[in-house]
């Protein structure tokens, strides 16, 4: 099946070799909103949408360009710059049908979330430097999912954390913003650590980091399984870091801290999917189909989705909801990225159109926050529809395509996934399904909590609509959570667009057939989860204050008591170690380096005195030195 | 009737350079002699820039037509090779930035001859109608010109004319500063003695050289060597002076003495000049005597260089560790990084690609250190006490609160200075300690090992300075900053671009070292004429 994928072409001029275009325009933005900025603050958050525009229209010419290819032509490798050349590391983007995808959804939600962050941060004294780290982020990503090595790759990823920790701490001023944001860049550096030590292993055992060249050298005896297994499993901590997976979810709920595009873009549309991106281009080196990475992936995504399933039912901050739902959801994707080429398109899908419905709710969830004065607390919501009716449409469809309704959506891909999963892994297979149950119930909790029920509002709410410039992109959104789906799963389109990147073959191609058993267990859960949310939340009164609830609700408000794990599991011994690190470096080491340091301070200033400020003592110096000078040449000619 | 005496061949075009600059130089004297003083600036302002400008465009034509010549030039006074047009082009372009600095206001007393203290200073500082020194223009084209000599200069007579020149507007133009008169004065007096000291030794070794081979041209010094057994004790006394001469000029120790003193001392515009174009000029001075001229003789001065380049990185780096003038840590910090390149012009043996490379490493190093050190001086000059620069480092403490653009660049530039990765001084150092490890494990060198020992040692040196860097960007950014804090001067245009051009350089070769590589290795591998 791998003989698939196709070859890399050389490719130089059009827009494909220009490609690097698209990651230049928002830098450039991002460089001048910084460099120069107040000066900018007047039309600044115009010039990051322009930038990120732009770049999305270089990647739609670029799509264009790619699909006037023969499919076996559709790798397309653009040589920029020797980066380091003693080390043979080529600086070059790859574009092929898995890049484009992730390249047309990163520039053409990210643009529309620029858009709709205009209207959103438009009281935001410091809107310009928001725009400056948007373009930043897009730009990252950009470099993350079109560099053709893991160097480039990774400086991408590095530029992606940096990019989501100012974003997440844009409102520094809140100290659960800035607590916020280090904790998503101390759990990140876990999963980056394993990234990285992942690519010193691929260094030493096949001696090059381009997917190019280990192709090539994949196939070569010299790696051991042993070696194989570590390297996937190296790169799967990578992946789970970044995507907010099992073990390493907790920041993704607490990221909710910045502003609502920051989680809409970020954690739900794009960054978060750039593990399923690792795991999927690196799936024909490390991940091969039935491989035990690969089952370590499978594993992961099911417990998170799960997980994140679980959390979503039991939460009350809107945003938080979401988030629980955006884990679950990638544990889908992660699930079905370890399920080889099968998975691979479905798990794109997916991610495809999560991108779109995810960022609708999020949105959507940021029209109602702007409405409410930013209250994201669900039990002070209710009955919405009729004062923000575009956004509950928009909603609403958002809603309906993530718990799968048929013909949205997510109905296609999720239930790609779902299949697949049953036929390859059963037990993973049918805890994907009653994940879908669960998400039934807690998204509908959230859609009967927000706009239907009685008023539960505060005192001063009047909730209003918003403006165009955030329903607009909220109505662009919600169109790809109704279509897309269908285009991209009826037929196998994205599954035969994606063949020469990660394998497969076109008479393999996975008919999508809704009435099977799983997929009809689906529905019927879906439906059952539905209705219990509408029982409890639709037709009963939601109680304003969070009752006690029983042991399960308080574990999942806990978020599974995953800090409380962390906490008591690394914080306090790490903290404990580094309290016995401290002592030892103050006796032990510190006597050492500081004696050393004192040393050549202790020299630094003893030679100081040499420098006596006379002319004449610099003179003898230089005597002294043309002396020994001679007296050395004599000696050492003379040998 | 007197026998005729064949006209001597100049070869106009390939010395277009060096004459243009000459040349401006001579008329911004008589512009001093005859322009009205307040048109001075203004004549002297473009006729400098457009003159360096020219300059620059000339070595460009003829390296971009292919014209690099590969025969003396001048009737075998000057080589005007391949490493000579890019030692060039980095010269003039440091210059032109140098003279930008220079161009701003407030550097330069109004007469020389003003004595610290008297009414006639306090003159010069409360007039304010840009009756600043305009001989400063002419000077340093003096300079510059000489500093275009010194590295092309084919025989060791036309060097020692090339130092002079070099080296006596130089003299002069430390003693200019205008705040801070009797540190000036006492710079450019230390400057001038220690200078011709040095000189002295350079002439004198000349001489024994001389008596040695028969004649000054280097070619004709490395024929004799390969002729002779070459133990000569005259030779190897010529030698060790002409080192000393050298040496001294790109601050090697035990010759550094002068540096920080004069650099202090200096108007900064000036130090930067000296810090940058001085070092590049000297460097290939060095490369050149010990290449071409002594090129046969590597066994005797090898081991020698070995040692001061070790004790010049550990009394840099070590020297620096105390100062607590920023100009002076600048000016260890030079100290340092001659050691540094010192490493390179050890790496300089045994095969023609070894020499290629090595070559290229240090030219690369050349070129993006000098640009590196303009701007941090340029950013010097922008932080000012009422008394002149605030140059002691206290006064630095909360930079970053106060001014966090500039100290934001400044700090970029030293972690340029310590060699941080994505920084072009990062590419400098491993391409010079590169080569120095390849020259050192290549088969059949004696002293391989101890080629590879000093590489270890260059380290070390890079890690203790990389703490005085360091120090300087902990105290900008974490450090509250003084009540009274020193003002942050609205730099002009020119400051600006200076700053800008020097960050751009150093962030851009960071990221994409093949731009400025490619180019020096292209001048590097046509290597110097013999």
């Amino acid at each position: 099946m791998e003989s698939e994928i196709a070859q890399i072409t050389q490719h130089t001029g059009g827009v494909i070799g220009n490609a690097w275009l698209m990651i230049a325009f928002p830098l450039v933005g991002a460089f001048i909103l910084l460099v120069f900025n107040k000066l900018t603050d007047r039309w600044g958050h115009l010039l990051g949408v322009a930038m990120s525009l732009a770049s999305f229209v270089v990647a739609v010419l670029a799509f264009f360009e790619l699909i006037g290819f023969g499919a076996s032509e559709r790798r397309r490798a653009v040589e920029l710059y020797e980066f380091i050349p003693n080390l043979d590391l080529k600086m070059g983007l790859l574009i092929d049908p898995l890049s484009i995808s992730f390249a047309l959804l990163i520039t053409g939600v990210g643009s529309l979330i620029h858009i709709y962050s205009i209207g959103y941060m438009a009281h935001d004294e410091h809107r310009r430097r928001f725009f400056a780290y948007l373009n930043l982020f897009v730009s990252a990503m950009l470099l993350l999912v079109l560099a053709d090595n893991y160097v480039g790759l990774f400086i991408g990823w590095e530029g992606v954390g940096l990019a989501s920790y100012l974003l997440i701490g844009f409102w520094q001023f809140k100290p659960s913003a800035a607590v916020a944001a280090k904790k998503a860049f101390v759990v990140n550096r876990v999963g980056d650590f394993g990234l990285l030590v992942g690519m010193f292993v691929i260094w030493t055992t096949f001696g090059t980091l381009a997917f190019k060249d280990l192709y090539g050298k994949i196939g070569e005896a010299g790696a051991s399984d042993g070696v194989m297994l570590a390297i996937g499993l190296l790169l799967l901590l990578g992946a789970c870091g970044k995507s907010a997976q099992l073990p390493l979810q907790s920041w993704l709920l607490d990221a909710m801290e910045g502003p609502t595009p920051v989680s809409a873009l970020i954690h739900a549309a794009t960054m978060v999917t750039a593990g399923v991106y690792l795991v999927v281009r690196s799936g024909a080196f490390f991940f091969p189909e039935g491989s035990g990475a690969a089952l370590a992936v499978t594993i992961v995504g099911a417990a998170t989705l799960l997980a994140g399933a679980i959390i979503g039912c039991a939460k009350d901050d809107i945003k938080k909801g979401l988030a629980g739902s955006t884990m679950s959801q990638i544990g889908y994707m992660m699930l079905g990225a370890g399920l080889g080429p099968a998975g691979y398109a479905f798990a794109i899908g997916h991610l495809i159109t999560h991108g779109f419905f995810k960022a609708d709710l999020f949105l959507g969830a940021g029209s109602v926050m702007h409405g409410m004065n930013d209250e994201v607390n669900m039990r002070k919501y209710g009955g919405l529809r009729k004062f923000m009716p575009i956004t509950f449409v928009t909603f609403f469809i958002g809603y309906l395509a993530i718990i799968g309704f048929p013909l949205l959506s997510g109905y296609f891909t999720k239930d790609g996934i779902i299949e697949t999963a049953v036929h390859h892994a059963p037990v993973l297979g049918w805890l994907a399904v009653l994940g879908a149950g669960i998400t039934g119930f807690y998204m509908s909790r959230m859609v009967f909590m927000t706009f239907f029920g009685q008023k539960r509002w505060a005192d001063d709410a009047h909730p209003h609509e918003s403006p165009a410039v955030m329903t607009v992109p909220l109505m662009v959104l919600s169109l790809g959570a109704l279509g897309l789906g269908a285009w991209l799963v009826l037929g196998g389109t994205l599954y035969d667009f994606l063949i020469p990147s990660v394998g497969g073959s076109a008479a393999e191609a996975p008919k999508f057939n809704p009435f099977t058993t799983p997929g009809l267990v689906t529905l019927a859960l879906v439906a059952v989860g539905a209705v219990f949310a509408w029982m409890r939340y639709g037709r009963a009164e939601v109680p304003a204050v969070q009752p006690r609830g029983s042991f399960l609700t308080t574990f999942a408000r806990r978020d599974l008591y995953g800090d409380a794990i962390n906490e008591s599991l690394f914080m306090r011994p790490g903290q404990w170690l580094t309290r016995l690190a401290v002592f030892f470096d103050n006796r032990g080491i510190d006597g050492l380096v500081n004696g050393l340091a004192a040393g050549i301070g202790g020299s630094s200033g003893r030679l100081r005195r040499i420098q006596t400020g006379f002319a004449r003592t610099y003179a003898l110096s230089i005597f002294i030195g043309a002396a020994l000078l001679t007296g050395a040449l004599l000696l050492v000619g003379t040998i | 009737m007197n026998p005729a005496i064949d006209a001597p061949t100049i070869e106009y075009g390939t010395l277009a350079p060096l004459l243009i600059v000459f040349g401006a130089a001579i008329i911004g004297v008589l512009v001093e002699a005859f322009a009205p003083r307040y048109l001075r600036k203004s004549i002297h302002v473009p006729l400098t820039l457009l003159s360096l400008a020219g300059a620059f465009a000339l070595v460009l034509v003829q390296v971009l037509r292919g014209q690099v010549s590969t025969a003396p030039s001048a009737m075998g006074a000057l080589a005007v090779d391949g490493p000579s047009l890019f030692l060039w082009g980095v010269i003039l372009v440091l210059s032109f930035v140098c003279v930008l600095l220079v161009n701003d206001e407030g550097h330069f007393v109004a007469s020389a001859a003003s004595v610290p203290g008297s009414a006639d200073e306090e003159g010069a500082e409360s007039v304010d109608n840009g009756s600043g020194h305009t001989e400063v223009y002419p000077l340093v084209l003096f300079a510059v010109g000489g500093m275009l000599l010194f590295p092309a200069a084919n025989d060791l007579l036309m060097m020692f004319v090339a130092l002079e020149v070099m080296s006596l507007p130089l003299y002069l133009l430390c003693g200019l500063a205008r705040r801070r008169r009797l540190l000036s004065q006492e710079a450019s007096m230390k400057y001038f003695l220690l200078g011709a000291f040095s000189s002295a030794f350079f002439l004198y070794g000349t001489a024994m050289v001389y008596g040695f081979a028969g004649t000054v041209s280097l070619s004709g010094i490395n024929h004799a060597l390969s002729a002779g057994s070459g133990l000569d004790p005259l030779l190897l006394i010529g030698l060790s002076m002409l080192g000393v001469g050298l040496l001294f000029k790109i601050g090697a120790a035990p010759f550094q003495a002068w540096k920080p003193d004069v650099y202090q001392g200096a108007p900064t515009p000036i130090t930067a000049l000296m810090a940058s174009g001085t070092l590049v000029a000297a460097v290939g001075a060095v490369l050149r005597v010990f290449w071409v001229g002594l090129g046969n003789l590597d066994w005797d001065w090898r081991p020698v260089i070995w040692v001061i380049a070790a004790l010049t990185m550990i009394v840099g780096s070590v020297l620096a560790i105390t100062q607590t003038e920023i100009k002076r840590m600048l000016a260890y910090s030079s100290v340092a990084h001659a050691g540094f390149l010192l490493v390179g012009v050890m790496a300089t043996f045994g095969t023609a690609e070894q020499n290629a490379v090595s070559l290229k490493a240090i030219l690369f190093y050349l070129a993006v250190y000098g640009v590196t050190t303009v701007g941090a001086f340029a950013v010097v000059t922008l932080i000012r006490d009422p008394g002149g620069e605030a140059g002691h480092l206290s006064r630095w403490a909360g930079l970053g609160k106060r001014a966090p653009m500039l100290a934001g660049t400044f700090a970029f530039f030293l972690l340029a200075f310590a060699g941080i990765p994505l920084t072009s001084g990062f590419f400098g150092k491993y391409a010079v300690f590169a080569a120095a490890v390849s020259s050192g494990t290549q088969p059949g060198d004696p002293i391989g090992g101890w080629m590879v020992g000093l590489v270890v040692v260059g380290v070390i040196a890079s890690a203790v300075a990389a703490f005085f860097y360091v120090r300087v960007i902990v105290l900008m950014f974490f450090s509250e900053p003084a009540a009274d804090g020193p003002a942050i001067a609205v730099p002009s245009m020119g400051t600006v671009a200076v700053i800008a051009v020097s960050l751009l350089v150093t962030v851009g070769v960071g990221l994409y070292p093949e731009s400025v590589l490619g180019i020096a290795n292209d001048a590097a591998s046509s290597l110097f004429i013999r």
